[in-house]
């Protein structure tokens, strides 16, 4: 198992190593760099350029030397100082405004996930054992329109009947009160009564497919002759079931986080930009608009480190309960 | 049969062709079988043509506006017309509006009028125009005679701006960027793909590695990211073809994976054999026997990869970074949809979002249709 463990992580390490690669070629994308685009602004505004500042900032970020260098200059600030650079636009450190706003990220998303299997195992579980039935007919056309209608539409028409028929506009997670105030019962039930829309737009799609997926996997299982086995010993039907198939059954489904995460991280951009969330994707689409280049980068780096941590620990948890994958192949 | 086949193959092929099905009819016959895929079938056939007729389909140029019709609602079009004598005779119209004025908002609103009978004409005389770029033509499928009236099916939009014939001219781009997409794609799928399972080797690592890294990023991110470059004084079709390379960019993975996996799983097979020691080149092999066995697979994979592309053409271009104004798409005609203010007066904006999910379910269970006929397993 520490074998296993001591692998992935190397290899996260490696991972998180190339998405860094990646956020930093987004940042070097637009024409012009930061420096540039910071003394126009200065001047735009009419502010003297200081010669000192300038040149301050040029040899902090390494400008005008080759992509290597700036790179190295980037990738350490934020290794060794946790220091993602200054974003232009608001005249900050990209560290003060996003740890906030990454962490409703990581609430909304967590919970869509919690969500997701939730509704998903029961569902699932009844469609396989009862196929063919009304339900599992309902399960499967209702897992198709899941899956067909985009995320950022969903939430539309959520807005546009909600509006219809409760005359409330949905959006954002909390009332204007309670935005910086500490948690207490009162704010739980205020980010409740918000956060159900996003919840529920985020994890519409990926329930549909874990269902779809663990219908499948049961259905292989229950075909196989430890379970007619376990009947004709007389277990009863509910403890054949629950015990054995659908604990097998469990762990493609596992895995599946893997590829599920990234689509949610993905989504809950566009979805957060509809609903007017404050997380990290309107963050993002107003960086990358204004070209506001290391905030852009950042949040696409720390997006994909998320993703990154996510999948490792679904593999880790994958690896714990099937004992296969632990000592299994090499 | 067998031994009439073994013995005179190239000569008596001809002969024998008629009692034969080609690969092509027995997947047509699998696949007709699978009434869902068909229905399917037709409905994405269906909106192709109306992307290929869109000047003749859409009764109004896209880009023509009207100050007086802003927000006006949808008319609907009526086939028959009702007489005072409760019978009925075959009239096209549509309804006029009457103005009302919303005191609470203190502005004009448009109520469709029964009173008003406006009526249309099929085949209608238009101004001249080429049909799909380059087939003159001066008619219409639908008008109306009486040249100021408003015609408007299917609503209008802010700018008074006709809603149905913007929707078609945008089926034709959303369409269209979802199948260049997964042509570009499909180019580099099988290129890379093919190269790594037919060589195998530290290419197909390392190609296999490339490929998880790009399917563990969250795409939006990493696309708006690459969108946000594109210089704001690009062309129309210069930005068309950007947001293609940029699809495309992630998107050759899942084939390229598709092309290996078969490519792997063949480059064992007796017939491949046979072929390297008959001496045919490498070359000949991919292209004259493996290629033709797994092209239904890859079509199929292809098919299933479209809604994928029109999806996210549709959320850049929703979000602001895609597609920009002059060119209408889905996505940019769903951006005018984003207020919810401007939901609640005019809700039939949200119409591009239908077809997006109409084409998507129809492209999937087309695709699966597809992908189950191609399996020379499948029962």
């Amino acid at each position: 198992m520490l074998g296993f463990i001591g692998k992935r992580l190397i290899a996260m390490v490696l991972t998180l190593w190339a998405v860094s690669f990646v956020a930093f070629a987004i940042i070097q994308l637009p024409p012009g760099d930061y420096l540039t685009t910071y003394i126009a602004t200065l001047a735009a505004n009419g502010d003297r350029v200081d010669p000192a500042t300038i040149e301050a900032l040029r040899r902090q970020y390494g400008f005008g030397e080759s992509y290597f260098v700036q790179y190295w200059k980037w990738i350490s600030g934020i290794v060794l100082r946790g220091d993602f650079g200054q974003s232009f636009e608001w005249k900050a450190p990209v560290t003060t405004l996003i740890w906030g706003r990454l962490g409703n990220s990581i609430l909304v998303e967590g919970l869509a996930v919690i969500v997701m299997w939730l509704v998903a195992l029961p569902i699932g579980i009844y469609a396989a054992v009862r196929k063919y039935s009304l339900g599992d007919y309902l399960a499967t056309i209702g897992g198709f329109i899941g899956l067909a209608i985009p995320n950022f539409f969903f939430a539309l028409i959520l807005m546009y009947l909600s509006f219809i028929w409760f005359g409330e506009t949905i959006g954002g997670l909390f009332s204007p009160g309670m935005e910086n105030a500490r948690w207490s019962p009162a704010r739980v039930w205020d980010f409740l009564s918000h956060a159900w829309a996003p919840i529920l737009v985020l994890s519409l799609a990926g329930t549909a497919e874990l269902i779809r997926i663990l219908r499948a996997n049961l259905l292989d299982e229950l075909k196989k002759p430890y379970v007619t086995t376990a009947r004709a010993k007389g277990l009863s039907e509910f403890r054949t079931i629950m015990k054995y198939p659908v604990r097998v059954a469990l762990n493609p489904l596992v895995s599946t986080i893997g590829w599920l995460l990234p689509a949610l991280v993905s989504s809950s951009v566009i979805v957060s930009v509809v609903l007017n969330l404050p997380t990290a994707g309107p963050l993002l689409l107003r960086s990358l608009t204004s070209q506001d280049m290391f905030l852009a980068g950042a949040i696409i780096m720390l997006l994909g480190m998320l993703t990154v941590i996510g999948t490792l620990i679904s593999d880790l948890l994958l690896a714990w309960i099937d004992p296969r994958i632990r000592y299994g192949s090499k | 049969m067998a031994v009439e086949t073994m013995t005179d193959i190239p000569v008596a092929a001809p002969t024998t062709r008629a009692r034969r099905e080609s690969q092509t009819a027995l997947m047509w016959r699998r696949f007709k079988r699978h009434k869902l895929a068909l229905v399917s079938l037709w409905i994405v056939a269906l909106f192709y043509l109306v992307a290929i007729l869109a000047e003749f389909l859409a009764p109004h140029d896209p880009g023509a506006y009207s100050a007086r019709y802003t927000y006006a609602p949808p008319q609907g079009l009526q086939l028959f017309s009702t007489d005072e004598n409760g019978g009925w005779r075959f009239f096209p119209h549509v309804n006029g509006y009457s103005t009302e004025v919303d005191r609470q908002a203190m502005r004009r609103i448009f109520v469709v009028d029964p009173e008003i009978e406006i009526p249309v004409q099929f085949f209608a005389p238009s101004d001249p125009y080429l049909l799909a770029g380059f087939i003159p033509m001066s008619v219409k499928l639908m008008g109306v005679s009486e040249a100021r009236a408003p015609f408007y099916i299917l609503g209008a939009d802010r700018l008074g701006r006709d809603l149905l014939s913007r929707l078609i001219h945008g089926t034709r781009i959303s369409l269209s960027i979802g199948l260049a997409g997964v042509t570009l794609s499909l180019f580099f799928g099988i290129i890379i793909g093919g190269f790594a399972g037919y060589y195998g080797g530290w290419f197909d690592s390392a190609v296999m590695r490339v490929i998880e890294f790009i399917r563990s990023m969250p795409t939006i991110p990493l696309w708006l990211g690459l969108a946000a470059a594109m210089p704001k004084d690009w062309t129309a079709l210069q930005t068309y073809f950007a947001i293609t390379i940029i699809l495309s960019l992630i998107g050759w993975t899942e084939l390229a994976r598709v092309v290996r996996g078969r490519f792997l799983s063949l480059r064992t097979e007796d017939f491949v054999t046979a072929a390297q020691l008959d001496g045919a080149s490498d070359w000949r092999i991919i292209t004259r026997h493996m290629v033709p066995s797994f092209m239904s697979h890859i079509i199929a994979a292809a098919t299933l990869a479209i809604p994928g592309m029109i999806l996210a053409e549709t959320a850049l271009s929703f979000l602001g970074l895609g597609l920009q104004a002059p060119i209408v798409s889905w996505g940019t005609l769903l951006q005018d949809a984003q207020n919810i203010r401007t939901l609640a007066s005019a809700p039939w904006l949200l119409a591009p979002g239908v077809c997006v999910v109409i084409i998507i379910l129809s492209m999937n269970f087309f695709g699966d249709g597809l992908r189950d006929a191609a399996d020379p397993h499948g029962r």
